[in-house]
């Protein structure tokens, strides 16, 4: 069986007993990369030094040095978390020539634990949309069909892991954008609970939404990236205090599954039938199924763009090509004529989402808008909190449709956003959420959501798990 | 027509060591620009804030030196705007317009003779970066540099109600918090630009201006009364006095409309995600009471009470810490007060300049320590040198360094009060006057005469009691 198939516990396990090399694993996956990336355009950047570093890794095991959790697993990140000397794009001409100075904390932790970086992968410019296409690297493709986006804003994460390409990666999910293209493609991808992962070197969107979020070809996988990843961070005063969690695989029985009505309104019927028959699994199970109301859910799209268009606003700011970004003199130009010059590099949506940002924090709008937005937040977490009382875990579609044409979309922004009904429910209240494949349509795959209560990833966890087990979806297509 | 005057006072926290948000310094003057800046502090994609707990515990402290109240929670919020010298295009800073988020608010104090001025609120902010223009003047550079050196230092910034109407009041106002901040040991007041005032003025009810790019306090004054006559003098005419920003030019003296048009800006306030709300609670308000050092006030009352010295000169001496500091350590050397006091308030100061007042270093430039001044008191209290004497002996001192006994015995300028040196001094003037000696002969009251003919003789130095008594004693024989 060819190397770069394999998943990162038995790459790990592979090298470590020295079935094989860390080099020869490396050497196989550029190779693929070559090979799949002119249909995929899943990565912006390869690492150029992966090999060098395979060879380090595999002298320190020759050496009898501990290799780490995750030695020698090729891992993707996307290109809006920083890699020390490695360009960090956004996918944006704003920061073209960008190269961080720093890891961020999650970089530097999967490299404690022995991981390889094997390049940064493609998003949505700023991680703003939810196909991927709109990119200064031009859109990722689905590698389940060509032709069709494989979701956004982590487009490249759930590509490259379907296409084989990575044995795992990182995105960052501030609207659903891990768990979409998760769906998507096939892949397992959570979002942590906010506060869980450290946020330290993720280019921020939406702060008070975001959380970095492993995805894998399995449950397994993503469990091995999440704690290599999870914890602590003091250079991040919004992670959670006191927490190093060691998740595991474990199949609970009895787990009481709440499926969550408004979640399958006005979902593609096609969609409605695999969830459905996840349903229908999980009760096989042993879970007992029971279907509950999400009430304020009504609002949570609304009070979503109107928190993560104003924070980006602010955000996105800094970009005024001073201290890094491309190369553009500002000679003769009056400083607001200058920034407005250099600023109109943005793209399309970036600046749509600017300038609604800005429009809801003007004085006299705010309490209109942005107040009433974190009421909702605070709405939602009520609910979501006294169903968690009866409910281990809540389920639904990760996304309302298929897998859709490259290009279908991309000039109706309203239908677009519409895309992340189901998953802004768990940015606003900070819940963590995973999306699951569940099975295919016509071909396209479809992904079941997994939400547990704050912190309760373990219970999320072992629910995907149990699923997982009994569903056997297929994981990567043909390419 | 009643003026009103209320004051933005900045004071950098440099007693923090690092700054609000990352670990670069607080001092920064003197460094190659740019070089004390670290991926947060230059607004570096991914980085994140994280709250240097020590500039919170000195804000609190002023805040309670301010008399004001701290809320159980503070918060900061982010101020939009774009500005090269903003890293970020935002200050981080606090806000009070959707709930108190300040660390401190409604604060009073107390100064000069029995007035007050409120206090609006205390709040804890980031400094932007500095704009160096080439010709040194926006209005005349092809091109401006950027030092991020300062982006990012600790700054506290002291709003007041509009309580002055008298910018002398202003003036006796900032040295009171000038010399708080000095005595919380939280802010070195003698690095340039670590305390900096802005002023609002509207006279007879009208638009208020804002007066900016004010360097010193000195001028802070002179901007105030510049203003105070240009808006009187426009009302007088009945032509409207507009609502604006007008900045002091520092060589005209005078206060001129900014050049670039500052519209009234809307900064999208709105609170700072990567910073949750701080609780601070009954135990922070009991720590930073507990962690600060003895106030002026206080400071001032104890030198009364303990040194017996008059309000007046108590007053002079706790407005600058380092003149309370000064005097605190003459006396431990040497326990006579008021004789102290009095060199360092009427004497010594006459050697400062208005300048080294105005930076706050009294004593550069001047070779005197404690010791001295102790020193020169004792050689006074024990009769060696008379008053007179002293003076002149302190006017070399402050330019050598050297002990004033030592002075004294080098250039024997003590006091001549052996009878040999005396009665010659006596003899020669007794020749000369001898109108007066007969005179004096018949009205006791023209001895006195004769002495100060004997003090003239001997430059001074003639111990006066011992002489009037041996001019006496020849009189009389």
């Amino acid at each position: 069986m060819a190397l770069y198939t394999l998943d990162a516990g038995s790459v790990a396990s592979g090298i470590k007993s020295r079935k094989f090399s860390a080099e020869e694993y490396i050497h196989q996956l550029l190779e693929r990369i070559e090979k799949v990336e002119p249909k995929v355009n899943a990565f912006v950047t390869v690492n150029k030094e992966a090999l060098d570093q395979a060879r380090i890794l595999d002298k320190k095991i020759r050496d009898g040095e501990n290799a780490g959790s995750l030695a020698g697993v090729a891992i993707g990140v996307k290109d809006n978390i920083c890699v020390q000397g490695i360009k960090t794009t956004c996918a944006s001409r704003m920061l073209e020539g960008y190269v961080p100075p720093y890891d961020a904390t999650v970089v530097k932790r999967l490299k404690d634990a022995g991981a390889i970086i094997i390049g940064k992968v493609n998003l949505d410019e700023f991680a703003m949309g939810s196909t991927t296409e709109f990119s200064r690297h031009g859109p990722t493709r689905n590698p389940w069909d060509i032709g069709r986006v494989p979701g956004g804003s982590s487009g490249g994460s759930a590509a490259s892991v379907a296409a084989l390409e990575c044995a795992a990666s990182l995105g960052s999910d501030t609207g659903g954008s891990v768990r979409c293209p998760a769906s998507f493609c096939s892949a397992v991808g959570l979002k942590p609970t906010y506060g869980l992962v450290s946020r330290y070197g993720l280019v921020s969107y939406a702060n008070s939404l975001e959380q970095i979020g492993p995805v894998g070809r399995t449950v397994a996988d993503v469990v091995a990236v999440l704690n290599a990843i999870a914890g602590t961070d003091e250079r991040d005063h919004t992670t959670a205090e006191n927490v190093r969690p060691a998740y595991s695989l474990s199949e609970r029985k009895g787990l009481r599954v709440g499926l969550v009505k408004e979640f399958l309104e006005g979902v593609d019927p096609a969609v409605a039938k695999i969830i459905h028959d996840a349903v229908d699994t999980l009760a096989g199970q042993g879970c007992k199924v029971e279907q509950v109301s999400l009430a304020s859910v009504q609002y949570a799209l609304a009070s979503y763009y109107t928190i993560a268009m104003a924070e980006a606003s602010s955000n996105l700011a800094r970009y005024d090509n001073i201290r890094y970004g491309f190369d553009m003199t500002p000679e003769g130009y009056e400083w607001n004529t200058y920034f407005s010059k250099v600023r109109s590099n943005f793209g399309e949506e970036v600046k749509r989402r600017i300038i609604v940002g800005s429009y809801v924090l003007s004085s006299g709008y705010y309490g209109k808008y942005y107040l009433k937005a974190q009421q909702v937040r605070s709405l939602l977490k009520n609910e979501l909190k006294t169903l968690f009382k009866h409910h281990d875990v809540l389920i639904g579609p990760t996304m309302p449709i298929l897998p859709f044409k490259i290009g279908e979309k991309i000039d109706d922004p309203l239908k677009m956003y519409l895309v992340d009904i189901d998953t802004v429910v768990a940015n606003l209240t900070g819940v963590p959420a995973m999306s699951v494949p569940a099975g295919f349509a016509g071909g396209l795959p479809v992904g079941l959501q997994i939400m547990a209560d704050e912190f309760q990833e373990q219970m999320m966890l072992d629910a995907a798990y149990l699923f997982e087990s009994a569903a056997k979806v297929q994981r990567s297509p043909e390419l | 027509m009643e003026t009103k005057i209320g004051l933005e006072i900045h004071c950098q926290l440099t007693g923090a060591k690092s700054k609000l948000f990352c670990s670069c310094r607080c001092d920064y003057r003197g460094m190659e620009p740019n070089a004390n800046t670290c991926p947060t502090c230059s607004g570096l994609p991914g980085t994140l804030p994280l709250l240097n707990k020590k500039a919170a515990e000195f804000a609190g402290m002023i805040s309670l030196a301010l008399g004001c109240r701290i809320p159980e929670e503070i918060a900061f919020y982010r101020k939009n705007y774009f500005y090269p010298d903003l890293p970020k295009n935002f200050q981080l800073t606090q806000y009070n317009a959707y709930g108190i988020t300040s660390i401190g608010v409604d604060g009073r104090l107390e100064y000069g003779d029995g007035k007050s001025a409120g206090i609006r609120r205390v709040q804890l902010e980031e400094d932007p970066g500095r704009l160096v223009y080439e010709s040194g003047s926006m209005e005349t550079s092809v091109y401006t540099l950027i030092d991020y050196n300062r982006a990012g230092v600790p700054l506290v910034e002291i709003v007041t109600e509009p309580d002055f109407s008298d910018p002398k009041d202003v003036r006796l106002f900032l040295d009171k918090i000038t010399s708080i901040m000095e005595h919380l040991g939280i802010c070195d007041t003698k690095l340039e630009g670590s305390v900096r005032c802005d002023g609002n003025v509207s006279v007879g009810g009208g638009n208020r201006v804002e007066i900016k790019n004010v360097s010193s306090f000195a001028d802070v004054e002179k901007a105030l009364r510049y203003e105070i006559t240009r808006q009187k003098t426009m009302v007088s005419r009945d032509i409207e006095v507009k609502s604006e920003t007008r900045h002091w030019d520092d060589a005209r003296k005078v206060t001129k409309e900014s050049r670039t048009k500052e519209e009234e800006q809307d900064y999208r306030y709105f609170p700072e995600p990567d910073i949750p709300a701080v609780v601070l609670g009954e135990k922070f308000n009991l720590f930073a009471r507990q962690s600060m050092p003895e106030l002026p006030d206080a400071r001032k009352e104890r030198f009364i009470s303990n040194y017996g010295l008059s309000a007046h000169v108590a007053q002079v001496l706790i407005d600058n810490k380092e003149m309370a500091d000064f005097f605190e350590s003459a006396v431990k050397t040497y326990q006579s007060p008021k004789e102290i006091a009095n060199w360092i308030v009427t004497d010594l100061m006459s050697f400062v300049d208005e300048r080294q007042k105005e930076d706050r270093s009294l004593f550069a430039g001047l070779k005197i320590g404690p010791e001295h001044i102790a020193d020169l008191a004792k050689i006074v209290d024990q009769g060696v040198v008379n008053r007179a004497t002293a003076k002149q002996i302190l006017s070399q001192v402050v330019k050598t360094g050297e002990m004033p006994s030592q002075v004294a015995k080098r250039t024997h300028a003590g006091k001549i009060d052996d009878a040999g040196a005396l009665s010659q001094a006596i003899d020669s003037v007794f020749q000369a006057e001898q109108a007066a000696v007969q005179d004096a002969k018949r009205n006791p009251n023209a001895a006195n005469f004769l002495l100060g003919k004997v003090m003239q003789a001997t430059k001074g130095r003639a111990d006066p009691k011992a002489a009037l008594e041996m001019i006496q004693q020849r009189l009389g024989s």
